[in-house]
């Protein structure tokens, strides 16, 4: 068996009504876990990016980037491993105001580079980002000061390689 | 996400005028060329069937018993024309019942615009009566769908769909419109679409990719081609006939490429694949270059991909980029319509006989004639075969009828033996093996092209699951030849347990009714044959019919379909017994 590993898979795409269900159709349909995944606009107007994380074979990344290519509103996609892509994921920690001020918190988020955006009479929020194990790590420092809410975003990646959407969309025209 | 409503396209114009969304339907289908629907009304289109009314001596709409058979009358039309079938229904159950055709369409790459109805804007999400989320459902089944809520947007979005469907990779379109958008009015243009930004329908030729492909097959000295649907839909026939005659290769079908090269052609040398013949199956292991045109490598047709051609070098000539390399690693990919690409390549080509090579398909031809072929078409046993209804249908048709069948032992049969002069005139559901599909599609097939002579082949268990179309061919008087090969018995998975589950026919009998009084309920002229002596004036007397006409043969309970490749096995490894 071919070896699975992450890959982040990159689609521009034009900005559709269902489109999202028609891409992660293509995920279900080969019975694959879609471990993270973000919308957004991207650098180019009227196209959009998805960005999902998914554990496969290269050999199922490259079958998969040719079955969303077909859909008619995708412009292109991309897979990237880990080292082709600079990354970054975003959390937010809720937390009883009570531990405010231990110290060992303090030590914590000065450590993981993570802020405190918000402080009330009762919680305070904590905003972090980084990579999926740098949050990880923070959860488990964080988690013993009992977690009123935690959540975390998807992944949003650029990557190093070029991804020439512009010239294609010349192309197509 | 924000509604995109307007799409990028670019077109010819036609003069505006001020309509509802319901008539500009009417009116998209008319200016798309569109003169032959199929379909089921319902609450939530009824202002399109409306329109229709209007317009019926323009456009022709046939109503069929079940939305279902609308889908495969509308891919049978497609599949014999070459043409958009179209097929409407009402939202809810009207457009679920839709799926198992589009699903066809979808793996069989069949060019087909569906039409719902769906319920007012205004109350989408209110789990309104009939109200189904067709969008949602057809979405891993369609080639692309679109919920229309606005009527301005209905010219664009309907000319859009017809250029998917037909563009690139046929596909089946399902176009979704809400009750407000039909009775809405609005100023009516209507331009051709051409283009899709973000939708490339046919990948630029390469020559580098041609040199190569030339180069190997120049060099072959046992080649074999593998031919597909690809070849019927690019409308490549004549191109790829110039190229296997001037290089000499045998040349092998997949069931849905069947018909693309005459039958008695002398370089076809048979199906491939799981009933297939045995000279292509055998051979494909020891080919030095296989090449496969129009075709996707389903495992029906590769079986095992372990012990797949290993052996050879494989050419893949391709429109579809996704194929390559899905199924079997292709050494050089040749992407592009093959109608451009064989007729690029051909040049390229050195003229070849390979003699040799030949010889070694007439042996195992021989073969097959002797432990399979022989007993299927001249049996000595009392039983008749389904085999030799095939033999009598051909020699009443000359091979120059259109053969629609269904899904099993018959199917495989038909595809066996019926005789073809020309294209698109084999109908079968390949890749998604719908048993149901030949009596509705043989009513599209028979409308598209009324000058030719179309017989459905059905098995007596599919053919109960949309006998109900006898009601359209009666108040149509559309004049199908209906054979149905009677073994009382859902024959492919009988022949299943009995070969691989030691005969437990677990719920594979059939009881069956007086196909013949139901016939004649829907006032089709029918007959029954059980005797040998029987078979042939009776087909003959069927093919005769200026009427539709149903003739059921009560064939052998227990016949096996032979040449086969077990599930899991390789391609030489298929058995004759």
């Amino acid at each position: 068996m071919e070896e699975e590993r992450t890959y982040t898979i990159s689609v521009y795409t034009e900005n559709n009504i269902g489109l999202l269900n028609r891409l992660s159709a293509i995920f279900l349909k080969r019975h694959i876990n879609i471990e993270s995944m973000t919308v957004s606009k991207s650098e180019i107007e009227d196209v959009h990016r998805f960005t999902f994380v998914v554990n496969i074979s290269e050999t199922q990344a490259r079958k998969i980037i040719g079955q969303i290519e077909k859909q008619i509103e995708v412009i292109r996609a991309f897979y990237h491993t880990d080292d082709e892509v600079i990354y970054q994921e975003s959390a937010l920690f809720k937390i009883s105001t009570k531990h405010l001020y231990d110290e060992e918190i303090q030590d914590k988020l000065k450590f993981r580079r993570a802020n405190i955006i918000t402080i009330t009479e009762h919680y305070f929020v904590i905003e972090s980002s980084g990579s999926k194990d740098e949050i990880d790590k923070l959860y488990e420092r964080l988690k013993p000061y009992g977690l009123m809410q935690f959540v975390r975003s998807g992944r949003i990646a650029i990557t190093r390689p070029k991804m020439a959407i512009s010239e294609l969309l010349q192309e197509f025209n | 996400m924000e509604t995109q409503t307007v799409v990028a396209s670019k077109a010819t114009t036609s003069k505006t005028v001020h309509i509802s969304g319901a008539e500009a339907v009417i009116k998209c289908l008319l200016e798309e060329g569109v003169d032959l629907i199929y379909g089921y009304p319902g609450g939530a289109i009824m202002p399109i069937y409306d329109e229709l009314y209007k317009y019926q001596d323009k456009l022709q709409h046939v109503l069929t018993r079940h939305e279902q058979g609308a889908t495969h009358s509308a891919q049978g039309f497609a599949r014999v024309t070459g043409k958009v079938g179209v097929a409407m229904a009402t939202s809810g159950p009207g457009a679920t019942n839709l799926i198992t055709g589009i699903a066809d369409a979808q793996i069989d790459s069949t060019p087909m615009v569906c039409i719902t109805g769906q319920v007012w804007k205004h109350l989408l999400g209110s789990d309104a009566f009939q109200e189904t989320d067709i969008v949602g459902i057809s979405t891993p089944v369609t080639k692309w769908n679109y919920q229309v809520t606005d009527a301005a947007e209905i010219p664009e979005v309907m000319a859009k769909a017809f250029y998917i469907a037909r563009s690139g990779r046929p596909g089946p379109v399902l176009i979704d419109i809400t009750k407000n958008a039909q009775v809405e009015t609005f100023d009516f243009e209507y331009k051709k679409c051409t283009s899709v930004r973000s939708y490339k329908a046919k990948p630029t030729v390469n020559v580098a990719q041609l040199k190569a492909a030339a180069e190997l097959i120049n060099g072959a000295k046992k080649p074999l081609i593998v031919f597909g649907q690809g070849v019927i839909l690019g409308e490549a026939e004549s191109e790829f006939k110039a190229l296997i005659e001037k290089a000499g290769i045998p040349s092998a079908w997949t069931i849905l490429g069947l018909s693309a090269l005459p039958t008695e052609h002398p370089l076809n040398v048979g199906m491939v694949g799981m009933h297939g013949n045995y000279s292509p199956n055998k051979l494909t292991n020891e080919c030095d270059v296989l090449i496969a045109i129009g075709m996707r490598f389903d495992d029906r047709v590769t079986g095992n991909l372990d012990s797949y051609a290993k052996q050879a070098k494989v050419i893949h000539f391709e429109i579809d980029p996704a194929e390559v390399d899905k199924n079997v690693k292709t050494d050089v990919a040749v992407l592009g319509d093959v109608k451009d690409t064989l007729t690029e390549i051909l040049p390229m080509i050195d003229e070849n006989a390979h003699t040799d090579w030949h010889q070694e398909f007439k042996d195992y031809d021989k073969i097959e004639y002797e432990k399979v072929i022989k007993d299927d078409l001249y049996p000595s046993k009392d039983g008749l075969t389904m085999g030799e209804v095939l033999k009598e249908i051909n020699n009443a048709s000359k091979g120059d009828a259109v053969i629609v069948s269904d899904v099993g032992q018959h199917q495989m049969v038909a595809c066996r033996y019926a005789k073809f002069n020309q294209s698109k005139s084999n109908v079968t559901s390949g890749g998604l093996g719908t048993m149901g599909f030949a009596l509705p599609a043989a009513i599209g097939a028979k409308m598209g092209v009324p000058q030719r002579e179309v017989v459905a082949i059905i098995g007596d268990g599919g053919y109960q699951m949309t006998i109900q179309e006898l009601g359209t061919i009666f108040q149509t008087k559309v004049s199908v030849k209906i054979v149905v090969l009677n073994n009382e018995f859902l024959g492919m998975v009988r022949q299943w347990q009995q070969l691989f589950f030691d005969k437990r026919y677990a719920s594979t009998e059939l009881i069956n009714p007086d196909f013949i009084t139901i016939a004649k309920g829907y006032h089709i002229e029918a007959k029954k044959v059980t005797k040998r002596e029987d078979l042939a004036g009776a087909v003959q007397e069927m093919m005769a019919s200026k009427d539709a006409y149903f003739l059921e043969v009560t064939v052998e309970k227990e016949d096996n379909v032979f040449p086969m490749i077990p599930s899991g096995a390789s391609v030489s490894d298929i058995r004759l017994s």
